[in-house]
């Protein structure tokens, strides 16, 4: 595949396909505050839901008494454990094949843990119910760190479960290690760092939420909720409240941002379906910021060690990783059902070596579970950020330029398709030429020679690179699943007759412009307007069956998708078209927006006419319409890669580090529409110089979550955000039907390593070799000392 | 995060306010910008059974200057400072006016309701306490102007009696040469300060320090005045080792806590950078 | 308590209990519901509204603080049929994604613009540092910004 600068466009601006910066359709309701979010959604007669939730982290749960609460004007209920039981509710699938608690009944296992939920005419009066639930807890000793939970004497966490002994959720090892053990005996060299890439959390703008209507005469239960995977929910839904899936409609309106916070079904969305049943009226449900922080699907929480073993020239002989997931009290990670480190083993990254090993274990313990793919391909964001980091600290261990011993290292052009030590297939690739436009952007000699003089005059900045490689749009159906159901996605494709189209997917968008993008690709493989095309998405009902949005798959599957059913379509126009052209199918050619007999172009029709014919005069031999449906299994993952270089200043007197520069130079492929690829580049560095320099949840050692709101945790704005410099190489996937790889998280994945390195960099000539994220001054400050 | 229930008033008098206050007692509460007090009844860490709002008080919006004082009002937001030109008499005042908060939070919040609240992660006491400001007390049977450092009582809390509250806050304007500055570390905007250091100096004829104030933020249960470093620097020639002593003896009067913004001995060390680097702007501002 | 809020130029009527939050008011009681909520400790701007003209935290203020004074939410944008130079903006510069703080990102740049018909990109990063975007990463509404702030110069001058 040919590395290019840039895509051209194939389609005119008027039909708007693959590579036009259109502006977005979405935005006109957005832009006049008349979105529709999951808390605007309003039904007659509709209650309030607000959750009573643990204040300790780990306690028996001795007794409830609600009674004050239920005399409460306006209350109507207050559900707990017991009666959630009676219904066979109190526990719940997650999507790791491990159970929650919906409502605890036992115990509480963590400090926000639903303990009962008061259904009342108005969410203030809910909220005052609260305050006048009386339970009593029995304290127990908190486990708030997987070292701990793993020591003989912890307590056992997971007492619900009968023969579980321990607070070990899983292990799992992949790579082959006597090859790798065999690297490392040979090596010259071996650089190891130890590392915690901290809890974090998505954490939208808008909360997660829920509007159950169980229609008590149908018993049609229609659920608006903030869903990335309304499909999946609905079966999931099914399986969970036993009810009919026919019966079932999960509507994800608009939605305010996802990032994998709502990939997970929580205990709120059960029980304010449950009220809705047992009450027969509306049950309206959503998050406080404080609840969204406690409770719901945190990500990362790894501690990771890894070495590398490198030979006298410096080339990668083997990589050796050993992890600790800090799981929470459920193991309730979104990823696919055969990797529990999920996609983490992508950790040799962009480098060509031939042995590699990573052994896996995750600890339960008192704190919230979750481990979503936090705008991350299920893992590969600590892979890369292991990997980067290790690469920096190697390269300085033999003081070798770190963009030289990428260069030297690198997984070559002409080795793709290339089969990773671990067994992953890299589509395609170009690293090096990624690197060299970063470097020339940055202007990363003029840099170098800066930064020794700075040196000399103490002043301290440093230069930090990340050339991640990415492994996205999960995924085929041999290997991957998430609770059983394959991870393949769909588009339905109809054609109206006067050539005007409706595209309906089964990935959900939440703020990415799938309503914009996705009807880009079938104007580009149909010719019509892309402004012809409404893109219909997240009604259960009214869409075929996808996983969701998550994982940056939308692009790679659910567009994958879009592609495979114009090209149905298109199929049958040729057909239609030849019918009218009265030649033969074989005989047309094809430009986007008409077929034309080979040899005289004046002979032609268009695919409005085509469209119209389908309804008004379709061949004999061929049914009526212009629609159809497409289930795409993607024959592989798509592998986006890029080279990220931040320049830092930092303070040594203070440890405060500020970014001077960000360059950002991505290829995710081919671009469908580059204006919205460089808004998802912006939004996903921005969550990673987060992480790298103020956002993460921890915990005292009680058990109660530090970072349970915006004041402590940190979300950075307009101020604090880096000035990002963007470039872009596009080499096509070779597989994908319309070369495209995925964006949505690259940034993410890729960013937290450069800004990490770069203040590495300032400090390296000191003997820093790490600190962990957040990089945050006190740990700049004490390195510097204690180096 | 619904505030409890509570009655409420809205005066459009100082008078007005005060004979409820006085008829209130301890039921009753001031609310001026609500940015601390909503925040925390959302919470619940506040129930106030009674608030009586003093934003219909035109009168008491107002900043000026006035016998060699500038004057803050007690419906002065923070941003009302930010944009005064007379507020720039002050340097440690107008230099710490921008970073409070955030532009929507300053646009609401009062001065006063800050130098109220005592929140010793709050700035304003630490620009108070250096500009050695008076703040100007009513209650129905009179008014009082009480010193800053008699003003601030512990973590939370004022020297207020029942009845009273603050119209105003006025801080110095010296004569002779002065400058001032406040520093702040904070995480980012939005945040309340990890460490914040005021400084002013004022100087006399012959260049030496006539009187400093230096007043730390977040570094104790309290806004904390460091008299032993404005000590030092009293009657001294400024210099950059009488600053680096004065900024030792400032990081001594600190006693933080290690928590999530950081490590203790990191803030006191932080504590002293700020001093050092304020006074030199302080001075700096003062000669220019 | 009885109150009256003239927003986007309506009168509105409530009653309302003295602790009702203001951008409940807005939401539930007038239905005005492009103003919303992310967050419970005045961090995130996602409810900000103009009070008289000046940007507020809807969710810290109590509806019966805005008795009698003029509210000017996202649906009020609007100059007559088109768009406002803020409002279209957002759109040609890709100024939001999710769309959730957008509302009150045009409400603050709005009111800079007012006050300042051409702010540098600083004036305009720090006039929205009281909102919180999750999606742009802010480049994009910073350009937004500049594109209103030109367009307007434009019409003036
Ligand atoms: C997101 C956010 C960030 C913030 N960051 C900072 C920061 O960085 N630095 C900082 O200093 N502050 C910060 N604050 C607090 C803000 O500055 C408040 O405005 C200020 O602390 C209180 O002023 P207020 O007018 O809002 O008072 P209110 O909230 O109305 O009142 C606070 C307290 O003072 C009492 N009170 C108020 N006025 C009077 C009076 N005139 N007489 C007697 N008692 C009175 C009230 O009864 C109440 O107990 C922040 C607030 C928020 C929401
Ligand atoms: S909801 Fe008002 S600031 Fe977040
Ligand atoms: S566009 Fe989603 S939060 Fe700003």
């Amino acid at each position: 595949m040919q590395t290019q600068t840039h895509h051209k466009p194939c389609t005119s601006p008027e039909i708007g396909g693959v590579g036009h910066s259109l502006r977005r359709v979405e935005d006109a309701r957005f832009l006049q505050g008349a979105g529709n979010y999951v808390d605007d959604v309003n039904l007659p007669g509709m209650l309030h839901m607000a959750i009573l939730r643990s204040p300790v982290a780990h306690a028996k749960l001795v007794s409830i008494d609600s009674s004050a609460a239920m005399e409460l004007d306006g209350v109507l209920a207050v559900v707990t454990g017991e009666l959630m039981a009676q219904h066979n509710l109190a526990w719940m699938p997650t999507l790791s094949g491990d159970t929650q608690a919906v409502l605890a009944t036992d115990k509480v296992r963590y400090q926000g843990q639903e303990v009962a939920c008061v259904i009342a005419t108005d969410r203030y009066i809910a909220e005052d119910a609260l305050r006048l639930i009386d339970v009593d807890y029995e304290e127990l000793e908190p486990i708030t760190n997987p070292q701990r939970s793993l020591e003989a004497d912890a307590p056992l966490i997971r007492t619900d479960k009968e023969d579980v002994t321990d607070n070990v959720s899983f292990t799992w090892e992949a790579g082959d290690k006597d090859a790798t053990d065999a690297a490392f005996a040979k090596a010259a060299k071996v650089v190891s760092i130890e590392t915690h890439y901290p809890r974090s959390h998505p954490s939208p703008l808008e909360t997660c939420g829920i509007v159950a209507d169980v229609h008590p005469a149908t018993g049609k239960a229609t659920i608006y909720m903030t869903s990335q995977a309304p499909h999946a929910h609905r079966t999931l839904f099914a399986l969970v409240a036993g009810l009919p899936e026919q019966n079932i409609r999960i509507i994800s309106p608009d939605i305010g941002g996802g990032f994998g916070n709502k990939v997970p079904i929580y205990p709120g969305y059960v029980v304010a379906t449950a009220a809705s049943l047992l009450i027969g009226l509306p049950v309206k449900w959503v998050e406080s910021r404080t609840e969204n922080l406690i409770s719901t699907g945190f990500g990362r929480d790894y501690y990771m060690t890894g070495s590398l073993a490198l030979d006298d020239n410096g080339r990668i002989l083997g990589l050796r990783t050993d992890l600790l997931a800090d799981q929470g009290a459920f193991y309730s990670d979104a990823q696919p059902t055969k990797f529990r480190a999920g996609l983490f083993h992508i950790v040799t990254g962009s480098y060509d070596f031939d042995a590699a090993h990573v052994t896996a274990k995750g600890a339960f313990t008192n704190k919230a579970p979750g481990g979503v793919a936090y705008r991350c391909s299920f893992r590969v964001t600590e892979a890369s950020y292991l990997i980067e980091r290790l690469i920096q600290n190697a390269a300085n261990e033999i003081g070798m330029d770190p963009a030289e011993f990428r260069r030297m290292n690198f997984i070559q052009p002409e080795q793709f398709p290339y089969t990773s030590p671990t067994g992953f297939v890299y589509d395609s690739g170009d690293y090096e030429t990624a690197m060299q436009m970063a470097m020339d952007m940055v202007g990363y000699d003029e840099l170098r020679a800066e930064q020794a003089a700075a040196r000399e005059e103490g002043r301290l900045m440093g230069i930090g690179m990340a050339s991640f490689t990415e492994v996205v749009g999960a995924g085929p159906a041999h290997t991957y699943d998430i609770a059983g159901l394959k991870m393949f996605d769909s588009a339905e494709l109809r054609v109206h007759p006067t050539g005007k189209a409706i595209l309906k997917l089964g990935v959900k968008t939440q703020g990415q412009g799938h309503e914009t993008t996705f009807a880009q690709i079938v104007a580009e493989e149909l010719g019509i307007p892309a402004t012809d095309i409404a893109v219909m998405h997240g009604d259960t009902d009214n869409t075929p069956y996808g996983l969701g949005t998550y994982a940056s798959r939308s692009t790679p599957v659910g567009g994958g998708a879009t592609a495979m059913v114009a090209r149905k379509l298109r199929d049958k126009a040729r057909k239609i078209a030849a019918h009218l052209l009265e030649a033969s199918p074989e005989d047309l050619d094809w430009e986007p927006g008409k077929f034309s007999v080979k040899g005289s172009p004046d002979s032609s029709v268009s695919i409005q006419d085509i469209a119209f014919a389908a309804y008004t005069n379709h061949p004999e031999d061929e049914e009526a319409g212009l629609e159809g449906v497409h289930y795409y299994n993607p024959p592989n993952m798509t592998y986006p890669f890029g080279t990220y270089i931040v320049v830092v200043d930092l303070d040594p007197d203070t440890g405060v580090w500020t970014v001077r520069r960000m360059v950002a130079v991505d290829d995710c492929g081919v671009r469908i529409n580059p204006m919205i690829v460089d808004g998802q580049i912006h939004g996903g560095l921005t969550e990673g110089f987060a992480k790298a320099n103020m956002q993460w949840i921890t915990f005292d050692e009680d058990g109660n979550c530090i970072g349970s709101n915006f004041m402590d945790y940190l979300v950075p704005t307009a101020w604090e955000t880096p000035r990002f410099e963007l470039g872009e190489t596009v080499t096509p996937s070779p597989h994908h039907p319309i070369g495209a790889k995925g964006v949505g998280e690259s940034a993410t994945v890729g960013s937290p390593a450069a800004f990490v390195n770069a203040v590495i960099d300032a400090l390296a000539h000191l003997g820093v070799t790490n600190i962990d994220m957040p990089v945050l001054p006190d740990r700049v400050w004490k390195a510097i000392h204690n180096a | 995060m619904y505030p409890p229930a509570f009655e409420y008033q809205a005066p459009d008098t100082l008078e007005g306010a005060l004979a409820a206050l006085a008829e209130l007692g301890d039921e009753g509460r001031v609310l001026a910008g609500g940015q601390s007090l909503i925040p925390m009844m959302k919470f619940h860490l506040a129930a106030p059974a009674h608030l009586v709002d003093i934003n219909r008080i035109s009168e008491l919006s107002y900043i000026r200057r006035s016998n060699g004082s500038l004057c803050i009002g007690a419906l002065a937001r923070h941003n009302d400072v930010v944009r005064s030109d007379d507020a720039k008499a002050s340097d440690v005042v107008s230099s710490a006016a921008p970073w409070i908060s955030d532009p929507l939070v300053r646009n609401r919040g009062t001065v006063c309701g800050s130098v109220a609240h005592c929140d010793p992660e709050g700035d304003w006491n630490s620009v108070m306490l250096a500009a050695r400001a008076e703040v100007m007390v009513q209650g129905s049977s009179g008014s009082r102007r009480v010193g800053i450092d008699d003003f601030i009582v512990s973590y939370f809390t004022n020297s207020l009696e029942t009845g009273e509250m603050v119209t105003g806050v006025c801080v110095p304007i010296p004569s002779g040469a002065t400058g001032g500055s406040y520093m702040k570390l904070e995480r980012k905007i939005g945040d309340y300060a990890t460490v914040g250091v005021a400084t002013q100096l004022e100087l006399a004829d012959d260049g030496s320090i006539a009187q400093a104030g230096i007043g730390l933020t977040a570094v104790n249960y309290q806004n904390t005045r460091a008299s032993a470093a404005e000590d030092m620097l009293a009657g001294e020639m400024p210099s950059d080792e009488l600053f680096a002593e004065a900024a030792a003896a400032a990081a001594s009067a600190s006693d933080p806590q290690t928590d999530v913004r950081g490590d203790a001995d990191w803030k006191r060390n932080v504590v002293a950078v700020f001093t050092r680097r304020g006074l030199a702007q302080a001075l700096a501002s003062a000669g220019s | 308590m009885q109150i009256t809020i003239n927003v986007n130029g309506t009168e509105h009527t409530a009653d309302v209990e003295p602790r009702r939050l203001l951008v409940d008011a807005i939401r539930s009681d007038f239905g005005l519901r492009g103003t919303h909520i992310g967050c419970d400790t005045t961090s995130c701007g996602a409810c900000t509204v103009l009070v008289d003209g000046v940007p507020m935290k809807s969710c810290t203020m109590f509806a019966v603080q805005a008795d009698g004074a003029s509210v000017t939410t996202v649906e009020g944008l609007k100059q007559g049929a088109e768009l406002s130079n803020v409002q279209k903006g957002f759109a040609q510069e890709h100024g939001l994604q999710c769309g959730f703080c957008t509302p009150g990102m045009m409400l603050v740049s709005t009111a800079l613009l007012e006050e300042n018909p051409d702010p540098s990109e600083d004036d305009i990063r720090w006039a929205i540092s009281g909102n919180i975007c999750r999606c742009t990463g802010y480049v994009n509404i910073v350009k937004a910004v500049q594109w209103a702030a030109a367009q307007n110069g434009g019409e003036e001058g």
